[in-house]
């Protein structure tokens, strides 16, 4: 009996110990995700980001192709750094809607013109409306629709040449 | 010198998009207060309690994130549409998780952390009612 007075709370403090230990070698995941997998889009209607785009709605995404909603900003940069996976995923025939965050007409166009377009639209989030909606907490991130508007992966942070396969995957299950 | 300048160079690279994402005027209720001091204050006491997605370790209230400012405007625009603070908070954990919100929930992973303080001092109270009782009761054969 007096033995365990000692065991129990020397297990204690070298579990804790060990977990701590564990814990604290872990990467941290910093990125908040979205809650809205599996949730249909909510209603909206976004002006184009700059003139000659064509503005993106909810009515977009219900014509029954998968498609991309990438929320990204011309003063993002990692924005720029994703830009040739956007160009090669349109090359593929991906439909990308763009939505760029609170950003100026002339800013979004001068970006597109150095970077490309890869957008069949652009509608301007100004205070980032639809990004709350939608549970994104950051620029540049990546959502795969569904042809019934019913949010289905959500991509956080720029996208990297690797993760064009998974990406094309995901709008192939959507689809 | 010339390490310095390719510094310099290199950061400012960087900072200019920084900034420019503060070239748009912030959301019309970032930085303005409702004019109802009572609604206000709701909205004061509900933004100290949601989590900055951008910098996370303050609240939508303490932070000058651009994100922050605009998660102010849907608070304070969302109670002048006569929403409840609890409702917004709702609106904000379905789509983010509880993580965005500062005021602990009771839920399927929370429970444990407030079963265990309640379990520890029901042994505690256990343990120390037995020790007592027994003194008492040996007290009792001495006396």
């Amino acid at each position: 009996m007096k033995r365990l007075a000692y065991i129990v709370p020397l297990a204690l403090f070298l579990f804790l110990a060990g977990l701590f230990a564990f814990q604290l070698t872990q990467p941290k995941d910093e990125f908040v995700k979205s809650t809205m997998i599996g949730k249909p889009l909510p209603n909206f209607a976004l002006d184009p980001a700059a003139p000659g785009l064509a503005g993106a709605s909810r009515a977009d995404f219900m014509n029954g192709e998968p498609k991309l909603l990438n929320i990204w900003a011309s003063w993002c940069v990692p924005c720029i750094a994703e830009a040739p996976q956007l160009e090669a995923l349109a090359e593929e025939g991906v439909d990308i809607v763009g939505v760029a965050i609170r950003d100026r007409p002339e800013d979004v166009a001068r970006f597109l013109e150095r970077y490309g377009n890869p957008y069949s639209r652009v509608g301007a989030d100004e205070i980032s409306e639809l990004q709350l909606e939608i549970g994104s907490s950051g620029v540049p991130e990546t959502f795969v629709i569904d042809g019934k508007g019913v949010i289905r992966y959500q991509h956080i942070g720029d996208i990297r040449a690797d993760d064009v396969p998974t990406l094309l995957e995901e709008l192939e299950k959507a689809s | 010198m010339r390490v310095l300048a390719m510094l310099l160079a290199a950061l400012a690279v960087f900072a200019v998009p920084a900034l420019a994402q503060q070239a748009m005027p912030p959301a019309p209720y970032a930085y303005t207060q409702i004019e109802d001091p009572a609604l206000e204050a709701e909205a004061r006491d509900l933004m100290l309690t949601l989590r900055c997605l951008k910098c996370q370790s303050q609240s939508i209230a303490d932070s000058d994130a651009p994100m922050a400012g605009d998660m102010r405007h849907q608070v304070r625009t969302r109670l002048l549409a006569g929403q409840e603070p609890e409702e917004i908070r709702a609106w904000l954990v379905d789509r983010y998780g509880d993580y965005v919100s500062y005021s602990p929930e009771v839920s399927q992973t929370t429970w444990p952390l407030f079963a265990i303080p309640v379990l520890l001092l029901l042994f505690v109270g256990g343990v120390l009612l037995r020790r007592l009782g027994r003194r008492r009761s040996d007290g009792g054969e001495a006396a």
